[in-house]
């Protein structure tokens, strides 16, 4: 569908962005394939997370924030874009898990609620399949109705990815969907991620460097330069990002050296 | 032990003793006020008292009846129309002025704080006047429930405004931006999300706001009238049960029918803080869960 690189779902041309007149991500150009896991691996404050929601646009939640650069869904700039529309293709999954006050059913349905559907039987129909879809149906299929609030943190966290997953996106952010999990949560969600980049494309933000090894096809490295932007320093399928990094930051980076 | 040990003892106890006494004397003055008016206004309780309207004249004679309808009419108008007012302007100041960068609008929302700050402070025989001036005079809508519901709202506007702002704030960025990011428009998120979790909050208000008209007097003083009628409009005059006291108590001898009409305030008083205590239990349990 893109251009000249159809295998690129996303992509950035110079994109930079600023808080008022700081520069907070400078010139940044990627190519995210679709059905892939794609890692964003860095330091803290280096500008990460903000980089992923420059991809469904929330930054623009942020008063007095500014960008250049182009990003691009399928070859169309977002920023021409209708952002209701386009937070409906890319949805997002965030660092603590934030179900609504509602019920399983409401939480899962709210967003094909929003987006015009009544019928109770369509919607059942799509709170089942994003419920399986996000491996959580098992364990609440017996109870939809009780309120989200009630499950544990990681299950809260699958109820959120289903609830994204509700609205059929294409693209999927994750902005450190674990950080606040324990470790066998973790790992289920990890699991899921494996399951959902058949159909979706999948971008991550992790502090955790085993986990971006462990999940994701391809890595994106960013630092902060001397003035303290946030860019992209090395992009490639992490095995090589991992093994044979180019850039000597790289390396010092996922060898411990720093961060 | 020391004999500067003992000294620092007998200090310790002597303070402690004053902080007793001040304690049980406020408590003290406070079960008197209550107790004073139960007292004396409970033994007159009635059917009659509660069946029959005011007969009006110096004797003070007849009940209450009319003045229960009276104030039930004028808390349904009055937050009838300060609620969804007030709602409406917590919204506009956290959810759109809140986020603004606009100097404009952020002078705009700084001095609406402080004009509602300084209208919570003012005398509410002002908002009388000013409901006098505007209402009964200007706009020809005479001593009225209507005149009395519209400076009524004035009056208790700052509180739920107040108690809507907090409310709305109180409600995580966290559901604003799941439900932004599932491609809801602000004012979806604002009617789907943030109001429904932001209701026990805004209840709070409205009860206060409840309580401020049930125990105010001066406002309607000047916009009600004191008529001894049962309302059949809103462009009828009346007397709520605070106004009844005072008419009694200063223009009759009916003292003891005063004291009763107090006893029965101070009980609605007392309903409508055990509403709140409820209200805001309710609302911390439900921060807790989460």
């Amino acid at each position: 569908m893109g251009t000249d690189a159809p295998e690129a779902r996303l992509r950035t041309v110079d994109y930079s962005l600023f808080y008022g007149s700081f520069r907070a991500l400078r010139d940044i150009t990627i190519d995210i394939p679709e059905n892939s896991i794609t890692a964003i691996i860095g330091p803290s404050g280096c500008g990460k997370s903000t980089f992923l929601r420059s991809f469904n646009r929330m930054n623009e939640l942020i008063p007095g924030v500014t960008v250049t650069g182009k990003v691009l869904l399928d070859g169309e700039d977002i920023f021409h874009q209708n952002v209701v529309a386009l937070r409906r293709r890319v949805g997002m999954v965030f660092q603590r898990p934030n179900p609504f006050p509602k019920s399983i059913f409401d939480n899962v349905s709210y967003g094909p609620r929003i987006h015009g559907i009544r019928d109770r039987g369509t919607l059942a129909a799509i709170v089942e399949r994003s419920l399986r879809d996000a491996a959580i149906w098992e364990e609440v299929k017996d109870d939809l109705q009780k309120s989200a609030l009630a499950l544990s943190g990681g299950q809260q966290q699958r109820l959120c990815i289903a609830r994204a997953l509700a609205v059929e996106p294409e693209v999927i952010l994750m902005d450190e969907p674990a950080s606040a999990l324990d470790p066998v949560a973790t790992m289920r969600i990890e699991e899921l991620m494996q399951s959902l980049k058949q159909k979706y494309t999948i971008v991550i933000v992790t502090h955790n460097m085993q986990q971006a090894a462990r999940v994701s096809d391809y890595t994106a490295f960013m630092m902060t330069d001397e003035e303290r932007a946030g860019n992209l320093v090395e992009f490639g399928a992490t095995k090589k990002i991992f093994t044979t990094p180019a850039d000597r930051r790289t390396e010092d980076y996922i060898s411990g050296r720093f961060g | 032990m020391t004999a500067g040990g003992a000294r620092r003892t007998a200090w310790q106890n002597c303070v402690f003793a004053l902080f007793w006494l001040s304690g049980i004397t406020a408590m003290a003055v406070m079960l008197a006020v209550v107790g004073y008016v139960m007292v004396k206004g409970i033994p007159e309780f009635s059917i009659d008292f509660f069946t029959t309207s005011p007969r009006g004249g110096l004797s003070g004679e007849g009940g209450i009846a009319s003045t229960i309808v009276t104030t039930a009419y004028l808390v349904v108008m009055t937050m009838a129309i300060a609620a969804p007012l007030g709602t409406a302007a917590g919204i506009y100041l956290v959810e759109y002025a809140g986020n603004s960068r606009n100097r404009v609008a952020t002078a705009f929302l700084k001095l609406s704080r402080f004009g509602i700050e300084t209208l919570a402070g003012v005398p509410s025989i002002i908002f009388g006047l000013f409901g006098y001036a505007l209402f009964v005079t200007a706009m020809h809508f005479g001593f009225s429930l209507l005149s009395a519901a519209l400076a009524g709202a004035c009056l208790v506007l700052p509180v739920v405004v107040r108690t809507a702002e907090e409310a709305f704030k109180s409600v995580p960025d966290a559901y604003r931006e799941a439900s932004l990011s599932l491609g809801a428009t602000r004012w979806e998120t604002i009617w789907k999300v943030v109001l429904p979790s932001a209701t026990p909050g805004l209840t709070t208000g409205i009860i206060l706001g409840v309580g401020r008209i049930l125990s105010e007097t001066a406002v309607f003083y000047v916009t009600l009238g004191g008529s001894c009628r049962t309302p059949t409009s809103i462009f009828s005059s009346g007397r709520t049960m605070a106004l009844h006291v005072y008419y009694l108590a200063m223009e009759t001898r009916a003292f003891d029918k005063a004291m009763a009409t107090g006893a029965v305030l101070v009980i609605l008083i007392i309903f409508v803080n055990l509403a709140i205590n409820a209200v805001s239990k309710r609302l911390s349990a439900g921060g807790n869960r989460s």
